[in-house]
């Protein structure tokens, strides 16, 4: 006879996954580190692309900041359940007592606070260097903190879904960027406001209902997405 | 009527089915377009602002209704496919894609051309263009997932799954882009303005509309029906019906 162990609580599976996987990104710090560079580069690339003028950048500034964000955000979103697909544990978790759209949103979670919530924190740095007003700055950092949330959601989805695909990276992309459009639109509106000396309030609010949203419903897609994956 | 849609389940049932209802779909379908060419090219009076390069519209408006209602056709199927696992909830999902695809590309490239004359722009992102970008690559994206899983069974599966988010999606991204627009738009013309239609132009229009639902459910009929002559081609029934016909 197997041993039976008693069932944990959902709070308990929740904080059991989320400090296992937070634990194995932050184990590999290049996981943590190569997106901020990524962020950082092609940011540079725009001022070389676009002329140093900066009256034009800081007009761009937003657009630039949050379009590199987002593509940010696709590179990681590719990793999010790979690691776990590849050495079987994701296997492990469809067949455990437990939902799956509970254990794979702790593993979302910490995956956002290793890539997005580090990314909101340094981009008021990043906006200084595209010369955004100093307004901008603070509902730049909120923007992205509660936009990321949305972003690594949606690319959960994308990777549940490409997981089990050869080259399943750019397919990924080519999924997620229609889903993610509100996102940005909401994120540039926002910092844009802010900068011209208006209340940023009503797009960061809408932002945060696509958060929350996207919490509570995306969880579930992406669990079935994942067993489509494993069944494929 | 519920078993009339229980026996749509079955392939050979609907297979046979189909057939006998493209057979007089198929013309009907096909008059209909004529018709709509007819009276919406040639009859209906030149508009007073823009002269004959309006008519368009009756190819461009068309297009963009059925593609639109078409995203939620998919989306019904995909539904259906999960919760009931109906295999031929899958084929229609399938079948509605590139359908859909090409029916946005239709309206996209119908609307440029209508825009070069009247505003002097190939291209303009307002807010219902770019809504119907977005659109194109919703669905596109649902072909290239269905291509890219070997499994057809789990792809039909995925692309349900993210047909269903998209349809929650659509109303987000319709307003998003709509605020968007709203935001960025130059202070001059409006161009997305209601004009009231007058009903010489606005019966045709209707009729066109009409016309090419027929064209997609045509489209689609014989796309699931290709699709059941490849996946069944050993079966018995399907050469049974080689047989007779």
């Amino acid at each position: 006879m197997p041993s039976e162990q008693p069932l944990l609580s959902l709070r308990a599976v929740f904080a059991r996954q989320f400090y296992r996987h937070a634990r194995s990104i932050l184990a590999s710090p290049s996981d943590v580190a190569n997106p901020l560079l990524f962020f950082f580069m092609v940011i540079t690339l725009f001022p070389l692309g676009l002329g140093p003028d900066p009256d034009r950048l800081a007009a761009m500034a937003p657009g630039i900041l949050w379009v590199v964000a987002l593509l940010a955000s696709l590179m990681v979103s590719n990793r999010l359940f790979a690691s776990d697909f590849e050495d079987g544990s994701l296997e492990q978790l469809a067949l455990a007592p437990y939902p799956l759209a509970l254990t794979a949103l702790a593993e979302v979670m910490a995956h956002w606070l290793a890539t997005g919530f580090i990314l909101a924190g340094v981009s008021p740095l990043f906006g200084v260097m595209l010369g955004l007003p100093g307004d901008g700055l603070l509902v730049l950092a909120v923007s992205l903190l509660l936009g990321t949330m949305c972003l690594t959601l949606i690319g959960a989805l994308g990777s549940a879904l490409t997981v089990n695909i050869r080259r399943g990276g750019l397919l990924l992309s080519l999924l997620i960027i229609p889903l993610n459009v509100p996102v940005l639109i909401f994120g540039t509106s926002a910092v844009r406001e802010a900068v011209i000396g208006g209340n940023p309030e009503s797009w960061l609010a809408l932002i945060g209902g696509l958060a929350l949203g996207s919490l509570v419903v995306l969880p579930i897609a992406v669990a079935a997405a994942l067993r489509v994956s494993l069944d494929s | 009527m519920w078993s009339f849609i229980h026996k749509m389940g079955s392939p050979p049932w609907f297979f046979r089915f189909s057939g006998a209802l493209v057979r007089w779909l198929l013309p009907l379908n096909v008059g209909l377009l004529l018709a709509g060419a007819f009276w919406g090219l040639l009859v209906a009076p030149p508009d007073f602002r823009q002269g004959n390069s309006y008519r368009i519209i009756y190819i461009h408006v068309p297009a963009a209704v059925v593609a639109l209602a078409g995203y939620y056709v998919m989306a019904l199927a995909g539904a259906v496919s999960l919760i009931w696992r109906i295999k031929m909830a899958d084929i229609t999902m399938r079948a509605v894609a590139p359908v859909g695809a090409v029916l946005t590309g239709i309206a996209l490239l119908t609307g440029a051309i209508w825009g070069k004359p009247t505003w002097g722009a190939w291209w303009v992102w307002d807010a219902r263009i770019t809504s119907m970008l977005i659109l194109l690559f919703l669905y596109l994206g649902v072909v290239a997932l269905f291509e890219a899983y070997e499994n057809k069974t789990a792809a039909a599966r995925a692309c349900a799954v993210l047909t269903l988010v998209g349809t929650v999606n659509i109303p987000i991204i319709y307003k998003s882009v709509d605020w968007w627009y709203s935001l960025h738009q130059p202070a001059s013309i409006k161009f997305t303005g209601e004009s009231a239609i007058d009903s010489s132009m606005l019966y045709p229009l209707l009729l066109m509309i009409l016309a090419f639902y027929c064209l997609f459910a045509v489209t689609v009929l014989l796309n699931m029906r290709t699709e059941l002559v490849w996946t069944h081609r050993e079966s018995g029934w399907l050469k049974q019906w080689v047989g007779d016909a």
